[in-house]
């Protein structure tokens, strides 16, 4: 299918002024107030949730007519859908990734590309209003509010609390069913102020300035925020990179977010990258292509690394715990500030999450959807 | 107590041996006077705390956080202390400065265990994760962060410049924080005063024949046997008995403990009498007979009857209170053999010398010999003194067929079958150089048979206690159990990183008692290429 140019809005488009105007006006709604079985218009499935009405999907993990996607990150946004309807920054990043082949695991891109800014809200077919809200994760993801027929379900695709200077924050948004991200979902994951994990980076660095500092990290989103975090610590000595890395620090470049001067590995000497920092994805770390670095230290950003064992597998002399999923308190901290009726877990250690819920009393259940990697790697 | 946090980190995240010598060095140089002693008790494994066990810490958490969701934790992270020092609840209000390690090991040693569950928390709430993970470690007497005992020690001696051996030679006669070692090592001060302590003296060790050929009348040969090289030693009124990792073993082997009342350090063989009857001086079973009394702390009667204990003497390290290590070995020797009518003939013999016309003379009655208890030949060079460790061109052993070779468990897997909750598949490893000079354990070859049903369970039990590391199905081992690997042949290999291949290799025997350090190098195995 060759890719068209994207065109807006095959859906009808609402402008929203007062988010949350449906909640006030529905809630609270008791149970049995309804005629037909309610939400019985969502429906999880192993391949996504449905959105039976639309006849659309959130993040397939296969192809199909319409999907709804909240952001760049693989296992959330397949190609070869009919309809894919995304932030604009989503679907920059989407057509970069499926027009480059950096991660071409499905081919086409979509015929057509729907964008929808955040705080925007677009009327899908049978009724159906869902409204793009930040999430936090990455440049341009977004959780999805769907209401129909008085009901609220918001989707968060994978999201984080914490500050990040690459994407707006989460905002939490009320709703009837809560369908969350799991990833870091055991109490002993807490991600520490990401300012003392820069602190431990530019230490090292500082410490051997004949060698380098290999960061391994995700190629969307992770690797653009830590250079971002890097500056703001007040680091400003060019940072290279793995050539793998490039396009999307453009696009993000491009999109606003400032990473200062970029080098690519490839263009240097081995001696000009001494005591500087070099961030290439997470597969490189003890891949050949590091022979070409000088005796990099070996570094990895992740929420992993708050177990040793994850940091020892994989031969990480420096554990960087920076994450950009939602940690054990935020994650409940969230649930609670949102106070679903009940809490629907896509994808992570949902059974630590579920036992939370049973603790405070509160409805859960786990949907068990195939194809979500362990991210964050 | 964060600074020691911090170098346990640091050494957990340290593949590299000099690395990991360099960091415990550095720790020990710079670190308080009041510090650096329980530092390296901490490291040696020296420090018990019998109020805090593995269960206590569980316990003090089961109060604090919900058991679901702590055994969900502790499956995910796979060790106790890290789960423990990652679910603490942080305290209310401003967190009291953290304690020193001198302070902590003090407070550790106070406890009883009635305090521990009100006491222990109060330590806790003044720690960070990293700290609560080395206090716990720590308390509980299992670093089990890749270390030796033997490695801390190098370290030691790299950190104040001495000799690794002497190190180990006052090491049995000192307790933590050693304060006498580091007077002496740090400090310059006199050597710690062991004469009247019935302390450890390190092997003599030798290096594999191979394809050296000796002149007889340099070298005298006598029997390898097959047995555990023990060191005995009276001193100050108390007999002791050390394995040759220097691990005192006199409860296991009762017996010896009274046949000895004259201040000396012996050198032998320890075997235990039984059935498998054979070899010239007679009486000794087959190894798996002693394997029965190995790892025990008490004895019963029936095994002290049935299969006790003697020792084939080889060496004489000090007799009646005079140090002979620095004789030539005929004058030890004949020492020895002027010594041993004052011991009792029920618990001592001599390890015969092997008389041969030459070298080739030699060979054929190594050949020849079918006695069990057996290992092979020692060569000893007539004027060498007695040298703590394996110097060049002084002691050689000449093993016998089947090719054996002694190599570390790396890393382990289940078996199938019958054996699948056991980890009965083994890889094992040899050092590509001088251990203690910062050489790695390379991969050799797999086994997955030689054992009994019972040191199946003992092995599988070591591996899950000392896992360090799990890739999918495949456990990493702590580098510290020796198996003799016995194989009918090795061949150039390209597709192994050692360059090796072996045929047919089984595990021959565990070597609980020995060393990591002292098995065999890649070269040894190398020279036993045959095409
Ligand atoms: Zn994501
Ligand atoms: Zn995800």
């Amino acid at each position: 299918m060759a890719p068209t140019a994207r065109t807006k809005a095959k859906a009808d488009r609402v402008q929203t002024t007062e988010r949350g105007a449906h909640w006030k006006q529905f809630a609270p709604r008791l149970v049995g107030e309804v005629m037909r079985a309610p939400f019985s218009w969502i429906r999880p499935e192993p391949w996504g949730i449905h959105v039976v009405p639309a006849d659309a999907w959130i993040d397939p993990g296969k192809a199909v007519e319409r999907a709804l996607v909240t952001h760049g990150h693989a296992d959330h946004a397949r190609g070869g859908h009919g309809e894919t309807v995304a932030t604009p920054e989503t679907l920059a990043i989407m057509a970069l990734r499926y027009r480059t082949g950096i991660e071409d695991q499905h081919g086409d891109m979509p015929s057509m590309a729907t964008a929808v800014e955040y705080g925007e809200t677009i009327r899908l077919k049978g009724g159906v209003d869902a409204t793009y809200i930040p999430a936090g994760h990455v440049l341009g993801s977004a959780q999805i509010l769907l209401e129909h027929a008085g009901e609220r379900v918001v989707v968060t695709g994978d999201y984080k609390r914490r500050p990040d200077p690459t994407c707006p924050p989460f905002e939490v948004t009320p709703c009837d069913i809560f369908i969350t991200e799991a990833t870091f979902g055991l109490p002993v994951f807490t991600h520490p102020p990401i300012e003392e994990e820069m602190a431990k980076l530019l230490g090292r660095l500082e410490a051997h300035p004949e060698r380098c500092v290999l960061v391994g990290a995700y190629a969307l989103g992770k690797a653009q925020r830590v250079i971002a975090e890097l500056r703001r610590a007040g680091h400003i000595k060019p940072i290279y990179l793995h050539g793998a890395m490039e396009k999307m620090c453009r696009l993000y470049e491009e999109h606003g977010v400032d990473l200062g001067e970029l080098r690519l590995v490839s263009d240097a000497k081995k001696d000009d990258m001494r005591g500087h920092i070099v961030v290439s994805p997470p597969s490189a770390l003890n891949d050949r292509w590091s022979r070409r670095l000088p005796e990099p230290i070996t570094a990895m950003a992740s929420g992993w690394m708050r177990v040793r064992q994850r940091a020892r597998q994989r031969n990480v002399e420096l554990p960087l715990v920076i994450s950009d999923h939602a940690d054990w308190s935020e994650l409940t901290r969230t649930i609670e500030e949102v106070d679903p009726h009940e809490t629907w877990i896509t994808h992570g250690r949902e059974e630590a999450l579920l036992r939370w819920h049973q603790l405070h009393q509160r409805r859960a259940r786990a949907l068990a959807l195939v194809g979500r990697e362990d991210e964050d790697e | 107590m964060e600074e020691f946090a911090a170098l346990i980190d640091a050494l957990v995240y340290t593949r590299s041996r000099n690395e990991k010598l360099r960091l415990i060095a550095e720790y020990l140089r710079n670190t308080s006077r009041d510090d650096r002693g329980w530092a390296l008790a901490a490291l040696t494994n020296s420090l018990d705390f019998p109020a805090v066990k593995s269960s206590t810490v569980r316990a003090l958490l089961q109060e604090r956080v919900d058991p679901v969701l702590w055994t969900l934790s502790r499956d995910f992270v796979g060790d106790t202390a890290e789960t423990a020092s990652l679910l603490w609840p942080e305290p209310e209000g401003e967190r009291r400065p953290a304690p020193s390690l001198s302070e902590a090991v003090a407070e550790l040693e106070r406890l009883t265990r009635k305090s521990v569950l009100s006491e222990l928390p109060k330590l806790f709430d003044r720690l960070e994760p990293p700290g609560r993970y080395a206090l716990v470690k720590m308390a509980t007497g299992a670093m089990r962060i890749g270390i030796s005992s033997r490695l801390a020690k190098v370290a030691f001696a790299q950190a104040f410049d001495v000799e690794v051996e002497d190190v180990e030679e006052y090491w049995h006669g000192l307790v933590p924080p050693y304060d006498e070692l580091f007077a002496w090592a740090a400090d310059g001060a006199d050597p710690p005063d062991i004469e009247n302590l019935p302390t450890f003296r390190p092997f003599m060790l030798a290096h594999p024949l191979e394809e050296t050929v000796v002149d007889l009348s340099d070298y005298a040969a006598e029997w390898k046997w097959d047995g555990i090289r023990v060191q005995l030693v009276h001193a100050g009124g108390e007999t002791r008995v050390y394995s040759r990792s220097g691990d005192d073993v006199s409860a296991t082997f009762p017996e010896m403990l009274d046949a000895l009342d004259i201040p000396a350090v012996l050198d032998g063989e320890l075997l235990v009498r039984g059935s498998a009857q054979g070899g010239e001086e007679g009486g000794a079973a087959s190894f798996n007979a002693l394997q029965q009394r190995l790892g025990r702390k008490t004895v019963a009667k029936k095994m002290l009857r049935e299969a006790p204990a003697f020792v084939r003497l080889y060496d004489a390290l000090i007799i009646e209170g005079e140090d002979l290590r620095e004789r030539a070995w005929e004058d030890r020797r004949a020492r020895l053999e002027a010594f041993l009518p004052r011991l009792p003939d029920s618990h001592f013999d001599l390890s015969a010398i092997v008389e041969a016309r030459d070298f080739d003379h030699l060979a054929e009655i190594r050949e020849g010999t079918r006695d069990a208890a057996i290992e092979g030949l020692m060569l000893k060079r007539r004027d060498s003194p007695y040298i703590a460790g394996r110097k060049t061109g002084l002691w050689y052993k000449w093993k016998r067929d089947p090719l054996l070779i002694d190599c570390v468990l790396m890393y382990a897997q289940r078996g199938s079958g019958k054996r699948s909750s056991f980890f009965s598949d083994y890889t094992f490893g040899c050092w590509d150089g001088d251990p203690d000079e910062g050489a790695e354990l390379l991969p050799v070859g797999k086994a997955y048979s030689g054992f009994t049903d019972e040191e199946l369970k003992k092995i599988d039990r070591h591996v899950r206690q000392n896992t360090i590391n799990r890739f999918g199905p495949v456990r990493e081992i702590e580098r510290t159990l020796v198996f003799e690997v016995a194989f009918d042949s090795v061949h150039a290999s390209k597709r192994h990183k050692s360059g090796l291949a072996m045929r047919f290799p089984r595990i021959h025997r565990v070597r609980w008692d020995k060393p990591p350090h002292e098995a065999d190098r890649i070269d040894a195995l190398k020279a036993l290429i045959r095409d």
